[in-house]
């Protein structure tokens, strides 16, 4: 019978499978960082349990990290306590850590692909939901529960329901200036927020496969902000080149096994999706949120919505709740919305890519005086990268912030939030109410519609700035 | 964990959709290294900035049953979330759709979703709205949303409600299948990567 890629992958990793229960399924890397796993190395403990994989297992610290004096102490005794519980942790249980002030530190969602531990066909788990980001290399990755987290420690494996299919393909050419990060908020805006449930998505189309491996780690990477389960996109040429001399990726005889085996590693020609939505990238626009959560969306040449014009009371009253936190006027063109902070960084866009066109907007000019504007690299591999291309230089002279490695203003568990009523453009994922600091309000932007924010202090895209800039960029926009 | 079996209380009205695990339990509540006593971070915002939320009125503050709107759970997988509602004294949150992780968290902590078709929400929400101190049940065994004179009956996976009826930790369920975990080792190709040892980049 004809499969789709995840299927593949799922049938690949049965450990058992018994009617009236779920199949057990084997995991094949579990990624760890500090929030979510205190809870279940102490459950193990309890139980007097060890963790069966040491060797599929890899930790790093991130969400608490601070980008400013990363090597100082921390400063918050409470975040200074969980790092320090995960220290212990992988101490105790054998488990290799990548810690503040190592070269391999960074956000656990960068580090992954960065090292080569993130292959095509494996299973991939963390105790975060943007695991997803790991299906652009053709793996089932998935965000679990601390309760979880102790399962897979303990047994390497996971109790699991097979997922629906839904296949999302994006075909033609993107606009210049519109990138990845446009795609999967016309996706979730398309869909809703509540539209992948239940369904791994696998992102398809001519237009998908022009994109590089950074532009599609950005797609898979907000497929829970869609409700799915996971995200993948089917590994071809450009996954290979990725990986091969990675670190942890197969070498030799063990590469040309790999490369035969992730070659299968595509949706059947007769294989049946649950759901499907297709998309005509040409013509997608530059695309940021103005509500409270990612499906509320809209392209930049728009205009806050007016309640009245949805029909349907409970969502006439979410989008006023979501105005009135937002501080919006129905009406008002998206372009009129003034910033007071710009972030450019997180798991969605904190890679070498995101930063370099960032960059290429921002050389030779300055931000807006009254706009401040955080780079923070998402790891410390992308931090040297940059600085080796000189892009922390562009970032400085052009009056933003060069930061320590880590996710940051993403979720303001370190120093870096928004103020009550300060308004972000933000890279990252998440526009919920609170989420990068209390009463701080988010807007989801692209890379380059951040930098176009930062320069002209108003939500703007790259074709608004006057001039074009000093060069053009050495790769497309989102490619 | 606690067995559920059934549960009788008042339910709460949470006449909102898409309520994220940020707003039921915000980032700084989880740098804490324990399980339990994450009751002061739930819905901390509303709670402190809207004097008419639903879990300020002091009819609803001994609900133990959350009525939510359509995509309850959305976002983070931060399972503080479930810990916090329980911690809050809440067994069971119902709603016409929850987020996959939220409610497959739900299903390890103790705290039970029921899924019910909106109309029913939406009656539920209307009866409670009339009498706050209404006893709602939640049977798990005959899978019944009982009030006044109305049951509504729901559906769950059989094998998550035979867990939750015992009160049975996945990881000892697991275990029993140690031999197929084995057998299944000794066949993964021997290329598939290891985080041991670190390798120079
Ligand atoms: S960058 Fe943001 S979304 Fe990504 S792992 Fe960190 S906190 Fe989560």
């Amino acid at each position: 019978m004809p499969k789709t890629l995840a299927e593949k992958v799922y049938d690949a990793h049965v450990v058992r499978s018994t009617a009236g229960e779920p199949d057990l399924l084997y995991i094949d890397l579990h990624l760890v960082h500090e929030v979510t796993s205190p809870q279940a190395f102490d459950g193990l403990r309890a139980a007097g349990r060890t963790v069966r994989r040491p060797d599929l297992t890899m930790a790093t610290e991130d969400h608490n990290v601070p980008t400013l004096d990363i090597l100082a102490p921390i400063a918050d005794p409470v975040s200074r306590a969980q790092v320090d519980a995960l220290r212990r942790n992988a101490a105790e249980f054998g488990i290799r850590l990548a810690p503040m002030g190592d070269r391999d530190q960074g956000i656990v969602h960068v580090i992954g692909p960065q090292l080569g531990l993130t292959q095509p066909g494996m299973t991939i788990v963390c105790g975060d939901s943007h695991t997803s980001t790991h299906g652009a290399f053709g793996a089932l990755a998935f965000g679990i529960g601390t309760s979880e987290v102790e399962h897979v420690l303990a047994t390497q494996t996971l109790p699991q329901y097979r997922p629906k299919q839904m296949a999302v393909t994006v075909d033609g050419e993107l606009p210049p200036g519109v990138s990845a990060k446009d795609v999967i908020l016309a996706v979730i805006a398309q869909i809703g927020t509540g539209g992948g449930q239940g369904y791994v998505i696998e992102y398809r189309g001519s237009a998908i496969e022009k994109l590089s491996m950074e532009a599609r780690m950005t797609i898979c990477n907000m497929s829970i902000e869609a409700g799915a389960k996971a995200g993948l996109i089917a590994p071809d040429r450009t996954t290979f080149d990725y990986l091969q001399g990675k670190p942890h990726a197969p070498q030799g005889a063990d590469w040309d096994a790999a490369v035969e085996y992730w070659s299968t590693l595509r949706t059947d020609d007769g294989a049946v999706f649950d759901h499907e939505v297709h998309i005509d990238a040409a013509s997608l626009t530059p695309f940021v949120t103005w509500g409270t959560n990612p499906g509320q969306g809209l392209p930049i040449s728009g205009s806050v919505p007016d309640p009245a014009d949805f029909p349907n009371e409970d969502e006439r009253r979410d989008v006023e709740g979501a105005l009135a936190y937002m501080g919006l006027t129905p009406g008002t063109p998206l372009r009129e919305v003034s910033v007071d902070t710009v972030f450019l960084g997180s798991c969605t866009n904190g890679r070498i890519e995101d930063l370099r066109v960032a960059a290429e907007l921002l050389k030779g000019r300055r931000i807006d005086a009254n706009t401040r504007m955080l780079v923070v690299p998402g790891s410390v591999a992308v931090k040297a990268q940059a600085e080796a291309e000189g892009l922390d230089k562009v970032f400085v002279d052009a009056g933003a912030e060069w930061r320590g490695a880590g996710c940051s203003m993403c979720l303001g568990m370190n120093p870096d939030q928004l103020a009550p009523g300060e308004r972000s453009a933000s890279t990252s994922n998440r526009n919920f109410q609170g989420r990068q600091g209390k009463g701080g309000r988010t807007h989801l932007v692209s890379p380059a519609v951040a930098a176009a924010t930062a320069l002209t202090g108003h939500l703007a895209a790259p074709a608004d700035l006057e001039t074009a800039p000093a060069t053009r960029p050495a790769t497309p926009i989102g490619a | 964990m606690d067995a559920f079996t059934t549960h009788t209380g008042t339910a709460a009205p949470l006449r909102r959709s898409n309520v994220d695990t940020d707003q039921i339990i915000p980032a700084e509540y989880l740098k804490r290294i324990t399980r339990t006593g994450f009751e002061d971070g739930l819905f901390i915002a509303w709670r402190t900035n809207e004097p008419d939320f639903v879990l300020n009125r002091p009819e609803y503050a001994d609900a133990s049953i959350l009525v939510a709107g359509p995509d309850f759970g959305t976002g983070s997988s931060r399972e503080h979330a479930n810990w916090a509602l329980l911690d809050g004294g809440f067994r069971v949150v119902i709603s016409s759709r929850f987020a996959d992780i939220f409610r497959n968290n739900s299903t390890k902590a103790g705290l039970l979703t029921v899924i019910l078709p909106q109309d029913q929400v939406e009656a539920l929400w209307t009866a409670i709205e009339a009498d706050p101190a209404l006893p709602v049940t939640v049977d798990l065994r005959e899978k019944t949303v009982s009030y006044g004179d109305t049951v509504v009956p729901f559906e769950i996976d059989d094998y998550v409600r035979w867990r939750l009826l015992e009160g049975l930790d996945d990881v000892g369920l697991t275990e029993r299948h140690l031999d197929d975990i084995e057998a299944y080792e000794a066949n993964r190709p021997a290329w598939k990567p290891k985080a041991l040892p670190a390798l120079p980049a």
